[in-house]
C-alpha cells in the first residue's frame, strides 16, 4: 500500500510487537480484515510520528487472533466490529460484546466473512445493550434515544446518575448502520464515488477525496495541478460551514441565542455560497477518480469568502469576550492527553488535549504542500480548548480559500484514465473537519474487492464517554456539543 | 463583554419571504435532470447505465422514477444528445408517489381528498417530529438550516416539536434501517389523529441509494402511510418549504406525472 511500510507478523507475534510500538509511542489508526477464500488477513495501520510513512501490520489467519484490546484500548472497537461483520474471533477481548449489530440482533453469515457471495441481512429487533450494572443507593438510570429532541441524528443514551451527577454513561449506535463497506464490494471504482458522497452528508467531500485518492493510489493516476487546487478549495469550503455550525450549535447550549442565528446564518451563507460554486450546497457531485468531474470557477472565491470572513473573526472574537459563554466551556468536559491517546481521539478532539496531528501536514495530499498554514494546538483538553482549536482552524480555512484561488492555474481538471489495472491497493485519507478520515480500497480483476471506511466520528465517539463519567446533567449538552460529532459517518 | 441583543437587532432582519416575494436562496443549487424525448437518440440508454441507483429504465421507452434519483447528475454527463439536461427543478414534492415518476404515457392520478382536507385544517399551525431512520445526516443539515435565520421556519406557524404527543406531521429522512424500524413505528403509533407523514429525501421515499446489501432500507412504502414524498439528496431548505406548504395547501403541486409545471 502506497505511503506504508509493511510488516507481515504471526499471530504469535502480534502481542508484543503492539507493547514495543505503544512503548515508542506509535499510535493505531484502525484495523480491519479483508478475506481471501478460508484465510484472513487483519491490518492494523499505524503512525510513526511526524512526517514519517505509516506501518502497516498484517497479520494472516484462519479467524482468530488475540486481542489487542488491552494494549491498545482504541483498537477494541475495531476488533468487535470485525467480531460482528467479518467473522472473526479476538481471544481474551475486554468487551467481548456486540458493537455494530444490536443485542437481540443478527446477521448471518457475517457480511464482510469468508462466504463473499452469501446474501445476509441484519434481522431481529434491537434489544437492551450490555452495560455495568450501577448498584448503590438512589441511582436512576436514563435512556434517551435513539430518537431524540429537535432534528438530531439517531443513537441512544444511557446513562446512571444521582441527582445531577453522572456515575456512568454510554452511547449507543449503529442504529443508523446501511452495511456501507460492503455496498462497495464488485463494483467499478468510478462507481463508488456517490455512495462515498453518502456515508456523511456533512462529509461529503472529505468522504469522497480520500474514497478518490485511496483508488487513485491504486491506480497509479496522477491528478492534475489544478484540480489537486480545487479538491483544496472544496475540502476547506467544506470545513467552514461545519466549523459555522458547530458555533451555532455550541451557542444553542449555552442558550446564546443570538449567537446561535450568527452562527447558523453564516453556515447558510458558505452553504449558498457552494451551491453557486458546485450546484450542491454540500459541493457533491464534483470529485471524481482523477481528479475533477468538470471545472469549477474557483478563481473568484477568494473574494466571495472574504466578505464571509471578516464577519466570521468578528463573531468569534465576540463569542470569546462573552463570559456567560466561556463560563460554561472552561473545565467542562476534560479529555487527559493520555486518555486522548489511548482511546484514540482525532481531529481538533487531539489536539486540544495537546496531540499534534494533522493529515494535511504530516501527510499532505492533494495541494495542500504548496498552500501555508498552522496547526492549532492547546492543552487543557476540555471544551473550552476544543473551540478554540476549531476557532483557529476555521479562521486557516479562510485563509487557506484565498491562497488556493490565488495559486490556481489554467489547465486540465482530470487525469486521462489509464487501462483499467486488474488489481490493487490504496490508501487515501483526509482531514476532515472532525479529524483523520481513511479510506482503504483493494482492487482485484478491476473491481472493488473490499473498501474500508474509517470515519473520525468513529473514533471520537469512544472517546467521548471518558469525559462525561463523574461529570453533571447540566454540562452534557455542552460537551457534546464542544466534540462536533456526527453519527452517519461512523454507523455506516 | 458584547450585547448580543443590541447585536441582532443591528443586524436586522435577514429572513427572506419566500414563496410570497423575496429570495429563495438556491441560486446555483441543481435539481433533478429533465429529459427531452425529442433528442433522445433510439436505442442508446446510456443513461440507463450511468444512473447509479437504477432511477432511469428503458422499456422501449425511456421512464424516470425521481423518487430513486440523487440528483447526482451522471446521466446529464452521459447522454450523448442533450436529451437530458441540469435544471433548477427541485421543488419536487408530491402527494401522490406514481406523480414522480415520468413515462411517456403518463395516467392522470386520482387526488387524495380526504387527507387533504385534514391538511387544510392545519393550515395556521403545523408541528413536526422529525426522525433519522438512518439518513447520510444531509437531510437533517438542511431541515436544522430551516431554523436559521434566513429560512426562519417559525414565520410559516411551522414548529418542531420533541413530543410525537404534539405532532401533526411525522417528517422521515433515511431509508429506514433494521435498527430503526420499530423506533419509527413507535413513533406513528404514538401520535394523535389525524395524524401525517412526509418521507424526505430519496432515501425515504424510495431507499435509493441504500436500498441494497444485508442493512438496506427501502424508504416508507409498506411502513406508514405517506402524505408527501420529497426526494432529493437532500432536498434543499426551499424544497423543504415547499413541501411543508404543500401538505398544508398553501401552495399547490408542481410536478405531475414527471414533469415539473412552474
Amino acid at each position: 500500500m502506497n505511503e506504508c511500510e509493511s510488516r507481515i507478523l504471526t499471530a504469535s507475534e502480534l502481542r508484543p510487537a503492539a507493547e514495543d510500538l505503544v512503548r515508542q509511542g506509535k499510535r493505531f489508526q484502525m484495523a480491519y480484515a479483508v478475506w481471501e477464500g478460508p484465510t484472513v488477513e487483519v491490518r492494523y495501520l499505524i503512525a510513526q510520528g511526524g512526517k514519517r510513512p505509516f506501518l502497516l501490520l498484517k497479520v494472516r489467519g484462519e479467524g482468530e487472533l488475540p486481542s489487542l484490546a488491552r494494549e491498545v484500548p482504541l483498537l477494541g472497537w475495531y476488533e468487535r466490529e470485525m467480531m460482528d461483520l467479518a467473522g472473526v474471533r479476538f481471544l481474551e477481548h475486554p468487551e467481548p460484546w456486540p458493537l455494530i449489530v444490536h443485542e437481540g440482533m443478527s446477521v448471518q453469515p457475517p457480511p464482510l466473512g469468508p462466504e463473499r457471495e452469501a446474501e445476509s441481512r441484519l434481522a431481529g429487533e434491537s434489544g437492551p445493550p450490555t452495560m455495568p450494572e450501577v448498584r448503590a443507593d438512589q441511582v436512576q438510570d436514563l435512556i434517551w434515544g435513539p430518537i431524540r429532541g429537535d432534528v438530531l441524528e439517531s443513537g441512544e443514551h444511557h446513562y446512571s446518575y444521582i441527582g445531577e451527577g453522572i456515575l456512568h454513561y454510554q452511547m449507543r449506535l449503529f442504529y443508523k448502520h446501511r452495511g456501507l463497506e460492503r455496498r462497495f464490494h464488485d463494483l467499478l471504482p468510478t462507481q463508488g464515488v456517490p455512495l462515498a458522497e453518502r456515508i456523511s452528508g456533512v462529509g461529503s467531500v472529505c468522504h469522497a477525496l480520500a474514497y478518490c485518492q485511496a483508488v487513485e493510489a491504486a491506480l497509479g493516476l496522477e491528478v492534475p495541478p489544478r484540480a489537486a487546487m480545487l479538491r483544496v478549495i472544496l475540502a476547506e469550503l467544506e470545513r467552514l460551514y461545519n466549523h459555522f455550525h458547530y458555533f451555532g450549535h455550541l451557542c444553542k447550549t449555552t442558550t446564546l441565542k443570538v449567537g446561535e442565528a450568527f452562527g447558523t446564518l453564516l453556515e447558510e451563507r458558505v452553504k449558498q455560497v457552494n451551491a453557486r460554486l458546485t450546484g450542491s450546497r454540500f459541493l457533491r457531485n464534483c470529485l471524481t477518480v482523477g481528479g475533477l468531474r468538470r471545472d469549477l470557477a474557483g478563481e473568484g472565491i477568494g473574494e466571495v469568502i472574504r466578505t464571509i470572513a471578516d464577519e466570521g473573526i468578528a463573531y468569534l472574537e465576540r463569542l470569546n469576550r462573552t463570559a456567560s459563554h466561556q463560563d460554561r466551556l472552561i473545565g467542562t468536559g476534560i479529555l487527559p492527553r493520555q486518555t486522548a491517546f489511548d482511546q484514540g481521539a482525532t481531529g481538533p478532539v487531539a489536539r486540544a488535549s495537546g496531540l499534534d496531528r494533522d493529515m494535511r501536514r504530516d501527510h499532505p495530499y492533494a495541494a495542500y504542500e504548496l498552500l501555508h498554514f498552522m496547526v492549532p494546538l492547546h492543552e487543557q483538553g476540555d471544551a473550552q480548548a476544543r473551540t478554540q482549536v476549531r476557532m483557529e482552524s476555521l479562521r486557516g480555512a479562510l485563509d487557506l480559500i484565498v491562497q488556493a484561488a490565488k495559486n490556481l492555474k489554467p489547465g486540465p481538471v482530470c487525469a486521462a484514465p489509464l487501462a483499467p489495472a486488474d488489481h490493487g491497493e490504496g490508501l487515501g485519507w483526509t482531514e476532515s473537519p472532525r479529524g483523520s478520515l481513511y479510506y482503504a480500497v483493494h482492487i482485484r480483476d478491476g473491481r472493488l474487492f473490499r473498501v474500508k471506511i474509517k470515519s473520525p466520528s468513529f473514533s471520537n465517539w469512544r472517546v467521548f464517554p471518558f469525559t462525561v463519567h463523574g461529570s453533571n446533567m447540566m454540562d452534557f449538552a455542552i460537551n457534546e456539543a464542544s466534540f462536533g460529532l456526527t453519527v452517519a459517518g461512523c454507523d455506516r | 463583554m458584547p450585547n448580543w441583543v443590541w447585536l441582532g437587532m443591528k443586524a436586522g432582519c435577514a429572513a427572506t419571504d419566500w414563496p410570497r416575494h423575496g429570495p429563495d436562496g438556491q441560486e446555483g443549487h441543481r435539481g433533478m435532470p429533465v429529459f427531452d424525448p425529442g433528442h433522445c437518440p433510439p436505442g442508446c440508454a446510456a443513461c440507463v447505465a450511468s444512473c447509479p441507483t437504477g432511477a432511469i429504465t428503458a422499456d422501449g421507452s425511456i421512464a424516470i422514477d425521481y423518487g430513486r434519483c440523487i440528483v447526482c447528475q451522471r446521466c446529464v454527463e452521459a447522454c450523448p444528445e442533450g436529451a437530458l439536461t441540469t435544471s433548477d427543478q427541485w421543488a419536487f414534492a408530491v402527494r401522490d408517489r406514481q406523480d414522480l415518476v415520468l413515462t411517456q404515457s403518463a395516467a392522470a392520478n386520482e387526488e387524495r381528498a380526504l387527507s387533504r382536507r385534514i391538511a387544510s385544517s392545519l393550515k395556521g399551525s403545523l408541528h413536526i417530529r422529525h426522525v433519522d431512520a438512518g439518513s447520510c445526516n444531509g437531510c437533517e443539515s438542511e431541515l436544522q438550516a430551516l431554523s436559521n435565520p434566513f429560512y426562519n421556519l417559525h414565520r410559516l406557524g411551522i414548529f418542531f416539536t420533541p413530543s410525537p404527543r404534539f405532532a401533526d406531521l411525522l417528517l422521515v429522512t433515511g431509508p429506514v434501517t433494521p435498527a430503526m424500524r420499530l423506533p419509527l413505528i413507535r413513533t406513528w403509533e404514538a401520535m394523535p389523529e389525524p395524524r401525517m407523514v412526509m418521507a424526505a429525501g430519496t432515501c425515504a421515499v424510495s431507499g435509493a441509494p441504500m436500498d441494497q446489501g444485508y442493512a438496506a432500507g427501502h424508504g416508507l412504502e409498506g411502513i406508514v402511510p405517506v402524505d408527501v414524498w420529497l426526494p432529493g439528496c437532500p432536498p434543499n431548505p426551499a424544497a423543504f418549504i415547499h413541501a411543508l406548504l404543500l401538505l398544508l395547501e398553501r401552495v399547490p403541486q408542481k410536478v405531475h406525472g414527471g414533469r415539473y409545471e412552474p
